[in-house]
């Protein structure tokens, strides 16, 4: 048997408090588990900022509406990842697609990721960029060339009629996203909120919760991505696209921040049998991921510089740097919010009369080095996507002219 | 002459036919002990608390028969100590002294009632652990146990966070989830769970819940009983006597 986890199990025995029933010392859903909700948000977040843009046609936001499409799914490719991994017995995740059970919620992540993957993000995507590539195609040289083409699945018609195809196109599957990107991470809250042998997951608002936190932190991730790219690229920051998106980060912000006042509050005032030990859980295991950095560094702080922000109006420089400041912020909250979920979901026994530990491994599968790898890959991956779909840069023969889309 | 011939041949003839008809007449006989239907049974098992003395003899059979870890991480049944102090302070145990090595020792004059409660899957009537396997390799069989396809299960412990008893664990060795099956590899043999069989005091009683004369029927006529998380509306098949407000 392996020796050295069963070891940690012993060192962990040391730290339990209280009763917990005797095959709960081990934390079933670990750091990756922590990470497969984060980068789920991230997707359906940076997708409902770019439909945002498409349906209510916000002309300041424009210019990251293919920013946001390509996070999406740079983070979408990678978010099954920390979930196949973390399985037992990964080469039998196929069954998932193939035998699924209706029954659980899990099961339906293979056809919600494959819709989510194929009929709106890979869509939309190539609909948007069609014209573009088949431009690129027949100015480059190989071997972009060539890739351009294979993109292009071949089509050559950039006649004002194909254009407008493409445009309806993309405005339908924009209609029927929205809607989809809240059922990928409702779906994903439904996953926790639905089990009810778990109090602190067992919630009607989690769902809900977890929409926003990830609509939050999809907006704040694709601010980010702008404020560092824009100058790597020699370019400037738009004042106006930057102070528009973070007005819309504001406002999520608030929402999701009144949505998990209200679970709270919701929690506190019904205190039900489970209020003991959740309090214990906050109040000690729970207190500096959950008190310090999920709602003071997270939450309010970010809420407060925005307030600030907004009634001082202090000038370009510094606005940029709250703003930056505040996007980190968040993102450390968000990813918190995730871990508080996951792991405090874990960390009391089911009788209620106890509390174990979460201790993460440095190296290993549930490591920390693979988690923090996990979470630099999309941006590899966004990378690469940037370098074959430029969210900047227009065909030669029509720079001067606005993008089609 | 004839009469040898003709002996020779009825011997010839009836030898083989008769060890044919003995072999055929066994393995008939074996079909009939081994046609077990499982669409006539339905179990569950009741559990006498005030009869339980805590000796931790089922634990240790269960581990034996169906090869479950024995560090003390891993159980499919358990047993745990409840003493109720004198200011109402509940202090839960469980009896394998390599978990409560470290527990605290409760003086006699400090506790007002102490008892014994072992654990085990309740075999859910209403099963969320069946309900959210993604890959339907835990499943109810037809008469009513819980059981989990090792070769289907992909290791993803949703039943496990599923399961309000704590009953599962992943096994270490095959990476799947595992659990209490009533050992029904011996039910459908006609033989008691491991843990029934060598309980001293018949704490344990297992038997078909639709039996009009079982021991377990007899077991749920003279008392009351109650079910653990009643609450959670996943109507256990593990019914308790004498149980305790106290126990979760």
């Amino acid at each position: 048997m392996n020796g050295p986890f069963i070891d940690r199990l012993y060192d962990l025995l040391k730290q339990v408090t209280g009763y917990i029933y005797p095959n709960e010392i081990e934390v079933h859903w670990s750091i990756l588990v922590v990470v497969y909700p984060y980068l789920t948000g991230l997707v359906a977040g940076a997708f409902i900022l770019a439909s945002l843009v498409k349906v209510f046609n916000v002309k300041e936001v424009q210019g990251v509406y293919r920013l946001s499409l390509l996070t999406a799914l740079a983070f979408l490719l990678i978010a099954p990842l920390p979930l196949l991994l973390h399985l037992g017995h990964p080469e039998r995740a196929y069954e998932i697609f193939l035998n699924p059970n209706f029954t659980s919620a899990m099961a339906m992540f293979g056809f919600v990721y494959a819709w989510y993957l194929m009929v709106v993000l890979v869509l939309e995507i190539w609909f948007t960029y069609r014209r573009d590539v088949i431009l690129w195609a027949r100015e480059e040289k190989p071997p972009m060339r060539w890739i351009h083409r294979v993109i292009t699945l071949f089509s050559n018609d950039v006649s004002e009629r194909s254009l407008e195809v493409d445009r309806k196109v993309v405005k339908g599957i924009t209609i029927i996203g929205i809607p989809s990107a809240f059922l990928l991470h409702g779906y994903v809250g439904f996953i926790f909120g639905s089990i009810k042998a778990n109090p602190w997951w067992s919630s009607v608002l989690m769902p809900i919760v977890f929409l926003f936190s990830a609509i939050v932190s999809g907006i704040a991730l694709v601010i980010l991505l702008y404020m560092v790219i824009t100058p790597l690229r020699g370019g400037k920051i738009d004042m106006a696209c930057l102070d528009k998106m973070s007005s819309y980060l504001f406002y999520a912000v608030i929402v999701d921040f009144s949505l998990e006042c209200l679970d709270f509050i919701h929690r506190l005032y019904q205190s039900e049998e489970s209020i003991k030990i959740l309090s214990e859980m906050v109040m000690s295991k729970l207190f500096i991921s959950l008190v310090i950095i999920q709602v003071l560094l997270g939450m309010v702080l970010p809420l407060a510089l925005m307030v600030g922000i907004r009634l001082l109006r202090v000038n370009e420089e510094l606005r940029k740097l709250l703003y930056f400041v505040s996007v980190i912020l968040i993102q450390l909250g968000i990813f918190a919010t995730r871990w508080n979920v996951v792991i405090g979901g874990q960390m009391f026994s089911k009788s209620f009369k106890g509390l174990t530990v979460y201790k993460m491994e440095l190296t290993g599968i549930e490591g920390l080095l693979m988690t923090l790898g996990l979470l630099m890959l999309p941006f590899v991956v966004l990378a690469i996507l940037l370098k074959i779909f430029p969210a900047w840069e227009w065909p030669k023969k029509h720079a001067a002219v606005e993008p089609a889309m | 002459m004839e009469r040898r011939r003709f002996l020779n041949k009825l011997f010839a003839v009836a030898l083989p036919g008769g060890v044919l008809g003995i072999v055929l007449q066994r393995s008939r006989a074996r079909a009939e002990t081994s046609g077990y239907d499982a669409s006539k049974h339905y179990y569950g098992m009741g559990i006498q608390v005030d009869k339980c003395i805590g000796c931790g003899r089922c634990v240790e059979a269960c581990k034996d028969e169906n090869n479950v870890p024995r560090e003390p991480f891993f159980f499919r049944t358990w047993v745990e100590r409840y003493v109720i102090k004198g200011n109402g302070e509940v202090v839960i145990q469980n009896i394998d002294k390599t978990i409560s090595a470290t527990a605290e020792v409760i003086g006699e004059r400090d506790f007002l009632r102490s008892f014994f409660v072992p654990k085990l899957c309740n075999q859910c009537d209403n099963p969320p652990c069946v309900q959210v396997c993604p890959v339907g390799a835990t499943f109810k069989t037809e008469d009513g146990i819980i059981l989990v396809d090792e070769k289907r299960c992909i290791g993803c412990r949703y039943c496990i966070q599923a399961c309000p008893y704590g009953a599962r664990y992943l096994n270490p060795t095959t990476q799947t989830a595992d659990k209490c099956t009533f050992c029904y590899h011996r039910v459908v043999k006609d033989l008691l769970p491991a843990c029934v069989e060598v309980c001293p005091t018949q704490a344990r009683i297992f038997g078909d819940v639709r039996s009009t004369a079982s021991p377990l029927t007899r077991f749920k006529r003279m008392n009351k009983l109650h079910v653990l998380k009643p609450y959670l509306n996943t109507e256990p098949k593990v019914a308790y006597s004498e149980l305790d407000g106290e126990v979760r």
